[in-house]
């Protein structure tokens, strides 16, 4: 963990000299909603808990940490 | 009359829900999410279970650069699920949760906290988590990551000098990625680690025993008292050429006790005129079984650790799932923008490849047939921003 921090950091400190290849007035698509992953935090949420509920696995199901860019 | 209860492994997952529910809205990058308020009914019934009850869900952002966030819901039980009426006896109960949160935005990090606990009559978990989230290369790309930690407490109906704990940690990373300007993704990473008691204290295994009249009998399950996982997922979507989006989604998980799994999930999305929006979904899941189980084992306490938890078998499911959103916008609601009326539906197939339906009379131990069932799932929501 304390590497995947220092990742982070690295990566973030040398980000501000990336320049975006989709530039913000040509996010329109990625703004609608229908691109979210995630319209309705409840309700997936509970879907994921039925499947959670009755399957071996668990883990890596919620798309947080997602970003479109959009703001 | 000792009832066999959801898995422990199940609901100790349970806590898992709130933080989805709370950790789930950024998916708009640096942005806090919108104040809003949603009131879910959900209802299960498949396999002999009935689950349903009320989900709330209230955010109200403050100052503009910290939001906080509530959930309470409640999972209504009435189980005579194959479990309970092969080995114990149908039951009802009630489990409550309630989930307390914050998001804090700084430049383009938010920081979350959450806490959750989980009440039942005989189980009682507590659940804290944090999760960072960083945007970057020009808001295109979204790196978070989060630490879980849970205490869970459990009890045995019946049985009050039972009392047993389970611990549990989280590590989650994540990323976020605009690709094109009508393709994006998401790469998550999880590993679980639990320790203590992880195994059900209502269920049992069953082992041939020619004494029997049914040819075997049942001792109570043994699990290890450590369990690591690892999940990998990919999520993608992309706007078609019209008003429409595709998604797609892959998990890969595995854990140290030997079970593998892999699911693959479609779906459709279509707005319709002004007001509505229409999903379709199809989602595949298959999974192997776990080193130390088996339907029938050979004789009493023939190795270590015994299992004969359907979930811990090799068995897969399909389900279909159709939505139907309804958007409202009201003219003369004082406080509310805007709202969506929605309607869900899942339905799931589940075909056991090693878990045998021991309710059937008739057949030999060992030679009943394969369990399969199905589940219906439904979702009616009202969704305000404010």
């Amino acid at each position: 963990m304390r590497s995947v921090c220092f990742l982070l950091l690295a990566v973030s400190a040398c980000g501000c000299d990336v320049k975006p290849w989709v530039k913000p007035y040509e996010r329109s698509h990625l703004a609608d909603p229908i691109m979210q992953f995630s319209r309705d935090p409840v309700s997936t949420a509970y879907i994921n808990h039925v499947y959670e509920a009755r399957e071996g696995a668990r883990g890596a199901e919620g798309s947080q940490g997602g970003g479109c860019g959009c703001n | 009359m000792a009832a066999i209860k959801w898995g422990a492994k199940r609901r100790l997952s349970i806590a898992l829900l709130a933080l989805q529910v709370l950790l789930t809205p950024f998916l708009v990058a640096a942005v806090l999410p919108e104040d809003r308020l949603d009131a879910l009914y959900h209802s299960y019934t498949g396999g002999g279970v009935e689950v349903n009850g009320p989900s709330i869900l209230w955010r109200k952002m403050f100052g503009g650069k910290s939001s906080l966030t509530a959930n309470y819901y409640v999972d209504a039980i009435s189980s005579a699920s194959i479990d309970a009426v092969s080995s114990a006896s149908p039951y009802k109960e009630k489990r409550i949760e309630k989930s307390v949160g914050g998001d804090f935005l700084l430049n383009k990090t938010i920081m979350s906290l959450n806490y959750t606990t989980s009440d039942e009559n005989d189980f009682n978990a507590k659940t804290a988590s944090f999760n960072l989230s960083q945007d970057m290369f020009g808001d295109l790309t979204t790196v978070s990551m989060g630490y879980v930690r849970g205490w869970d407490q459990i009890g045995k109906n019946g049985d009050p000098i039972f009392a047993e704990t389970a611990n549990r940690q989280s590590y989650r990373i994540g990323i976020s990625q605009i690709l094109t300007r009508d393709l994006v993704m998401a790469l998550n990473f999880e590993t679980v680690t639990d320790e203590g008691f992880l195994n059900n204290p209502y269920r049992s295994v069953r082992y041939l025993d020619a004494t029997s009249a049914t040819g075997y009998s049942f001792e109570s399950e043994v699990y290890p008292r450590t369990h690591t996982s690892n999940a990998v997922a990919l999520h993608t979507r992309y706007h078609l050429p019209y008003r429409a989006s595709v998604l797609g989604e892959y998990r890969y998980f595995t854990d140290s006790w030997g079970v593998r799994s892999n699911n693959v999930a479609l779906g459709y999305t279509h707005p319709y005129r002004d007001n509505w929006m229409f999903d379709v979904r199809y989602r595949y899941y298959k999974q192997g079984d776990a080193d130390f189980y088996s339907d029938l084992f050979p004789y009493r306490q023939s190795q270590n650790f015994l299992a004969r938890d359907k979930e811990l078998s090799r068995f897969n499911n399909q389900t279909v799932g159709l939505s139907i959103s309804y958007e409202i916008k009201p003219k003369d609601w004082a406080f509310v923008d805007r709202g969506s009326l929605n309607l869900s539906y899942d339905h799931i197939r589940f075909r056991y490849d090693n878990f045998r339906d021991i309710t059937q009379s008739g057949a030999s131990a060992g030679l009943e047939p394969l369990y399969h069932f199905s589940a219906d799932v439904f979702q009616l929501y009202l969704s305000l921003w404010y």
